[in-house]
């Protein structure tokens, strides 16, 4: 059954905040997962357990955390992702807003780059496919 | 001092759950002076304890192959302190896994009273990170197992009793 958009946020909004101990009114759409709500490395791996759960749906590593594109020297060149790399990244990850990151490709600016509305729309896409 | 949390395994089913009893006695340096004047054993020993149920409980799922590690301490509630003369009846049960780590949900009773809940995230320690090699010197989780009772009310993944393990 097809969730709304409005559910969806619901549930990734109370992963969240069971995850990173934070409020709900933290939890916006535009809010970084890093920066804005604090998230650390071993979070990630605790968000993906929790939306597993409340969505019922399997999250392969890859697909959240593009690391192999992110280390992967035919996409990287001096700490930067090159079109080859950025293409691949929005090929991997369509949900995800990634002009920003565009701006300025560094790889180390793309640790704070998830939002939770990206986190929304990449469960969507697996909730609602 | 020996890292024991848990004094022995009851129960163990890989894949799902494992039981185990813990004593708490006033000759434990830790219970006396953690409160002096109300000796108690300290809720982050009992999720030590936990923690090192659930840790066997995930390690074992995949053939005591992974370097699991606690990571997160994700609930912990407590509802009564551990007195001395208490015995806790600690039932640990596997939530989820993934090939990078799993968490447990747990729950502690005395008399029949919940005690405690809690629930724990795991990860993995991939392939030098932190450390080189296995978290444990040959041989000695085996023997941390055996005087736990481990061997004697394990069932493997094939149902089997008194199970073996290469990586032990």
């Amino acid at each position: 059954m097809a969730l709304s958009e409005e559910e969806i946020f619901s549930k990734v909004q109370s992963s969240l905040e069971d995850a990173l101990g934070v409020d709900d009114d933290e939890v916006t759409m535009d809010a970084t997962l890093v920066g804005d709500l604090g998230a650390e490395s071993i979070d990630f791996l605790d968000i993906v357990f929790k939306l597993e759960k409340a969505f019922d749906i399997q999250i392969p590593r890859e697909e959240l955390s593009p690391e192999d594109i992110l280390t992967n020297s035919q996409y990287v060149q001096d700490g930067v992702v090159t079109a080859d790399g950025l293409a691949e990244l929005k090929k991997r990850m369509p949900w995800a807003d990634l002009s920003d990151f565009e701006a300025d490709p560094k790889v180390q600016n793309f640790g704070n780059l998830l939002t939770v509305g990206d986190l929304c729309r990449y469960v969507g896409s697996k909730v609602n496919d | 001092m020996r890292w024991f949390w848990v004094d022995r395994f009851t129960e163990f089913v890989s894949g799902s759950h494992a039981k185990g009893i813990k004593n708490v006695c006033l000759d434990e340096e830790v219970v006396d002076n953690y409160c002096p004047g109300f000796p108690v054993l300290p809720p982050t020993l009992i999720i030590e304890g936990m923690a090192q149920m659930g840790g066997i409980l995930i390690a074992e799922h995949f053939d005591f192959r992974k370097r699991v590690v606690l990571a997160k301490v994700g609930k912990g509630k407590f509802y009564a302190p551990a007195k001395t003369g208490d015995r806790l009846h600690y039932d640990v049960r596997l939530d989820a896994v993934q090939d990078n780590g799993g968490t447990v949900v747990s729950t502690s009773h005395c008399e029949g009273e919940l005690q405690a809940e809690i629930d724990l995230m795991f990860a993995f320690l991939e392939d030098g990170f932190l450390v080189d090699g296995p978290l444990f010197e040959p041989g000695d989780l085996k023997v941390m197992l055996q005087i736990m009772n481990f061997f004697s009310v394990a069932v493997d993944a094939n149902g089997n009793r008194f199970p073996t393990y290469e990586n032990l």
